[in-house]
């Protein structure tokens, strides 16, 4: 399949936080994180910069410390392939608020495009199923993707959704990289005076 | 990392089971409002673990620098929690610790020392040799304790000065307090 056939990212991602609501956001460092500011920056959105692989964990601790809102993760294919012991951990603690998306566009954006293991067809879809995701899937064009936002929004996690997308090199749009700015806003969003 | 379960093989320097320091360290964990407990299972921190379990969320990890992204995120999310592991889990966290440095989140990590005292097997030794000068150059507040006594304060200390400051502190719990695996049936 053609580049022109798959998902657009930043279309993908755009799409998925037009539904946010009162969501939680973690994004996993790289694209993901300018994905995410390019949907929008939002004071309930905790950028990752860094510490590959934590995206998911992060997400993890948040989602037990505020088990009534959902926590929506937002990483890449290569992020997620650094800490995959991580889908093991969630899907052992079953956290009913979490939900994954990955941008998967089977390369490292970030180093120049080498492909990462997904390419060689690594099933990240199926490794969190089989750790205990209670439901994932695999969307390739906008109207599957369409058809995922209520697993992402609404069903009991933890779920997955792999999101195959073009490999592009998308404008940069770069959000604070503040880590205590980014910290504190959130806090504040989340826990008001209490922060 | 290297999971123990050989506690009927486990003695202090006095040769006798050391049993208060874990609740005493537990009793310090509840004092400071720690909800979240995150751990590779570790024989020396065998009953600090099953104290945890029964009153806080305790979630077990594949790998220890799972537990710096879990707590960070506890943190954003208002709860206050603690990373338990062995000295050689130190070296897996090295680069996810700036995570809790750039950001400023209190991290409060509790290490059971391997490769020092008595220790018989050769492979602990080179991490438990640097583990407190590896968190030292990442930052951390070190508390290096070596006599059971010490132990409950030495975590009030850490756990103060992590949440008030938004800083890494580590307590280093001695393999010669903790006792030594012997590899005996």
């Amino acid at each position: 399949m053609g580049n022109k056939d798959k998902l657009s990212r930043r279309a993908a991602v755009a799409c998925i936080l037009a539904e946010r609501g009162d969501s939680l956001v973690v994004t996993g460092l790289g694209s993901p994180t300018y994905d995410c500011a390019a949907a929008g920056d939002h004071p309930n959105n905790f950028y990752l910069w860094g510490a590959m692989g934590s995206a998911l964990t992060v997400g993890l601790g948040l989602a037990m410390a505020q088990p009534r809102r959902r926590v929506l993760v937002v990483t890449g294919d290569g992020e997620l392939l650094m800490g995959l012991g991580a889908l093991a951990t969630v899907g052992v603690k079953k956290p009913e608020n979490l939900a994954v998306a990955v941008i998967d566009n089977e390369h490292y954006g970030e180093t120049g495009m080498q492909r990462s293991h997904t390419s060689a067809g690594v099933d990240l879809a199926g490794i969190a199923l089989h750790s205990g995701f209670r439901e994932t899937t695999v969307v390739r064009d906008m109207g599957e993707l369409v058809g995922a936002l209520p697993l992402l929004g609404k069903a009991i996690g933890p779920v997955l959704v792999v999101l195959k997308v073009s490999a592009t090199k998308d404008p940069l749009v770069v959000p604070s990289w503040d880590g205590p700015y980014l910290k504190m806003r959130f806090r504040e969003a989340v826990l008001g005076a209490q922060a | 990392m290297t999971t123990q379960t050989l506690d009927n093989a486990r003695t202090d320097v006095r040769g006798n089971s050391a049993l208060a320091w874990p609740d005493q360290i537990f009793q310090k964990l509840c004092e400071a409002d720690v909800r979240q407990v995150v751990y590779v299972p570790d024989a020396g921190h065998a009953r600090l673990i099953e104290l945890c379990q029964s009153k806080m969320n305790a979630t077990v990890l594949t790998t220890e620098e799972e537990g710096i992204g879990i707590l960070a995120g506890a943190w954003l999310g208002g709860q206050r929690g603690v990373l338990l592991m062995q000295s050689s889990g130190v070296g897996n966290c090295i680069n996810t610790l700036s995570l809790a440095k750039v950001c400023a989140f209190p991290l409060v990590m509790l290490v059971t020392m391997r490769g020092q005292w008595g220790e018989m097997n050769p492979w602990q030794v080179p991490m438990g040799r640097i583990t407190g000068e590896n968190l030292r150059l990442a930052s951390a507040i070190v508390y290096e304790v070596e006599e059971p006594d010490l132990a409950a304060s030495a975590v009030e200390a850490a756990t103060r000065i992590a949440f008030n400051g938004g800083l890494t502190a580590a307590v280093l719990l001695s393999q010669r307090m903790i006792g030594t695996k012997l590899f005996k049936d």
